[in-house]
């Protein structure tokens, strides 16, 4: 079932933690709404779940508007940052709830608990109670409690938060097969941004209650809209340049910009990536800055060199693969040529 | 790793000659400090608490067994005042019960206006003197009260009756259910709640099937000392009795004692301290189980694993 958000508003007093959000789900997909704490994606899934109201906008599941309707009529699989297990039932009651409140048959309710139990890989844990069980368990009984009701909607509020890093990189790749497998339309938050693109088939870049962004992660890791987006999603370094006739000039790097044609001289923002800039030991005809090595970290497949720039008082972060980093034979205190791959230009307040 | 192993070990503390078996001098009192402040606590438990205890068995069973059976048993006057106790103590506890949830539920579960007001009100009782309350109703329901021409008009007895009774024992017993549940049911939070809703579950379901199992301790707790002061309670009664014959176990005490029948007063008073003792255990059971439910809730919704 898709899901439509339309110009949904939400303050809390003098917090506008929604700003005229629209948002389409498609059925069937899995998408993750990514912004720091604040940006409002929390409060979001919220309303999205009816858990919480809307001061405007509506909130659609296919054609129907659902905006007015109760959390409890919507039916929404929804799982809690803290999983919000009830602790003083066992594993198979937790999963049961959601049936038993329906007055489903006994018989139906064992059977679909016992298919749940499967799915989760939790089976011979349901007498267990939720004290005895471990950070990813538990999170798996509460996706297993969500899903029991046949929800037409999943959301997960930062799923993965509250685990510690090994428990997070199995369950990531486990919810993402199980998506696979069940292909409910499904919608999580995080402010993690390698969980986003590891998971979902779409990604929101949320801020400060505005969409900032959204598509595939591809798109929006390759073709930032915007320097939060490209700030958010990873490491950047950032300098101010000039753009004029259709270039940016930042020393003696010079690249296209065809978005400003003009020939007044602007102030620029350029951004590079560290991976997406290289290093040679001599000049080789390519456009480069020099600049000094000051720092060498090759624990890892990729080897993180910082270095300063000639007449630059920031420094420069640059990745490269271990094999590369070991062919310069680089060492502290070298003299070095960078030249950037790919450049990303943002103007402040410039509109085409 | 290694360095952070290091530094999360206490540092090793120097082996001193002192360390032996004088080593831990710095944190304890001399022996003597000791022996006094234990001495003086026992003292004032056993001169306030014990011996008057211990005297009120010794008294009520002073003529013997027989007659201890008798006194409680066999008058008639004694025999009323239990049962009316049976009715005004459950009666008000129920009342309070409702009353408690709602008011707990109400203040932990919503912000409103007026919220810290009505947490204010719930502890009244326990400022306010039994026999004002008592006043109170008299001033409400009496002859010369706002309700008393109407109640005498439609024949309705509430002062020097049960009615008055009990709402003069769920007056004063009003904090306790309350006050039990509003710190339990803050820390618990909402969370469990909601997600009852949100798998589709009516508010009714919500109460019986997740709030209601999470808080049973500290419920029972809170009704295990409302009724303890519910079945004790003198002042408030006392003035709403009007001195009649109609008498709860207290009212009852106290006029067996007035008339020097002081075997039969002590009688009554053993079962009153009899329920004290037992509410006493029982109590420290519930605290116990109670504190563990909210240690578990905490883990529950913090821990890291």
């Amino acid at each position: 079932m898709s899901i439509s958000v339309k110009n949904i508003s939400k303050r809390f007093g003098n917090f506008q933690a929604l700003d005229n959000v629209s948002l389409q789900v498609p059925a069937g997909s899995l998408l993750a709404l990514l912004g720091p704490s604040g940006s409002g994606k929390t409060t979001l899934l919220r309303i999205i779940a009816g858990l919480e109201g809307a001061d405007n906008g509506s909130v659609l599941y296919e054609d129907e508007d659902v905006t007015a309707a109760s959390a409890r009529d919507r039916n929404v699989g929804f799982v809690f940052q803290h999983y919000a297990l009830f602790r003083h039932m066992s594993v198979f009651e937790n999963i049961a709830f959601g049936l038993r409140v329906r007055k489903e048959k006994r018989g139906a309710v064992d059977s679909r608990v016992r298919e749940l139990l499967h799915l989760v890989r939790l089976e011979g844990l349901e007498r267990r109670y939720p004290s005895q069980l471990s950070g990813g368990q538990r999170q798996r009984v509460a996706l297993a409690r969500a899903l029991a009701i046949r929800p037409k909607v999943l959301l997960l509020d930062e799923p993965f938060g509250a685990l510690d890093a090994k428990v997070r990189q199995e369950l990531r790749a486990w919810l993402r097969s199980l998506h696979d497998e069940i292909h409910v339309t499904s919608l999580f938050v995080t402010h993690d941004q390698d969980e986003a693109f590891e998971v979902a088939d779409t990604v929101v870049v949320m801020n400060q209650g505005r969409v900032e962004q959204a598509g595939s992660p591809q798109e929006v890791f390759d073709h930032p809209a915007n320097p939060f987006v490209m700030d958010f999603l990873g490491n950047v370094n950032m300098f101010t340049g000039r753009v004029q006739n259709g270039r940016a000039t930042l020393g003696s790097w010079v690249v296209d910009y065809p978005e400003y044609p003009h020939a007044e001289p602007r102030d620029a923002t350029l951004y590079f990536r560290p991976h997406e800039l290289d290093i040679e030991l001599r000049r080789n005809g390519v456009p480069a800055m020099a600049a000094t090595v000051d720092r060498i970290n090759s624990a890892g497949p990729i080897a993180k060199i910082a270095l300063t720039a000639d007449g630059f008082e920031r420094g420069l972060n640059v990745e490269l693969s271990k094999q590369r980093c070991d062919e310069l034979g680089l060492k502290t205190g070298d003299r070095v040529f960078v030249s950037p791959r790919k450049t990303r230009v943002f103007m402040p307040d410039y509109v085409i | 790793m290694h360095s952070n192993s290091s530094l999360l070990t206490p540092p090793k503390v120097a082996q001193r000659p002192a360390a032996g078996r004088h080593g831990r001098a710095a944190q304890q009192d001399p022996l003597w400090v000791r022996c006094l402040l234990i001495g003086a606590a026992l003292t004032v438990i056993g001169v306030l608490i014990l011996i008057p205890v211990v005297n009120v068995f010794y008294q009520a069973l002073a003529d013997g067994f027989g007659a201890y059976w008798k006194n409680l048993f066999e008058d008639a006057g004694t025999r009323n005042s239990v049962l009316l106790t049976l009715v005004v103590a459950p009666v008000a506890v129920a009342m309070n019960i409702v009353f408690g949830l709602a008011a707990a539920w109400a203040i932990s579960r919503f912000r409103f206006p007026g919220r810290t007001v009505l947490t204010a009100l719930v502890d009244l009782p326990f400022s306010v003197s039994p026999v004002v309350a008592g006043l109170v109703l008299v001033l409400i329901f009496g002859l010369t009260g706002y309700f008393g021409p109407w109640l005498r008009a439609h024949d309705i007895k509430i002062l020097f009756a049960t009615p008055g009774f009990i709402l003069a024992t769920a007056f004063v017993t009003v904090p306790f259910v309350a006050r039990e549940l509003i710190p339990v049911m803050e820390a618990l939070g909402p969370e469990e709640e909601i997600a009852a809703v949100s798998l589709g579950a009516n508010a009714w379901q919500v109460f019986w099937r997740v709030t209601l199992p999470n808080i049973k301790w500290g419920l029972l707790y809170g009704v295990i000392l409302c009724n303890a002061r519910a079945m004790g309670e003198f002042g408030a009664v006392y003035v709403v009795s009007g001195h009649g014959g109609t008498e709860t176990m207290p009212l009852r005490v106290e006029k067996l004692f007035q008339e020097s029948k002081n075997s039969g007063s002590f009688a009554v008073a053993s079962v009153l301290t009899l329920l004290a003792l037992v509410t006493l255990v029982v109590k420290v059971v519930l605290e116990r189980k109670t504190r563990g439910d909210l240690i578990e809730a905490a883990s529950l919704a913090g821990d890291k694993s």
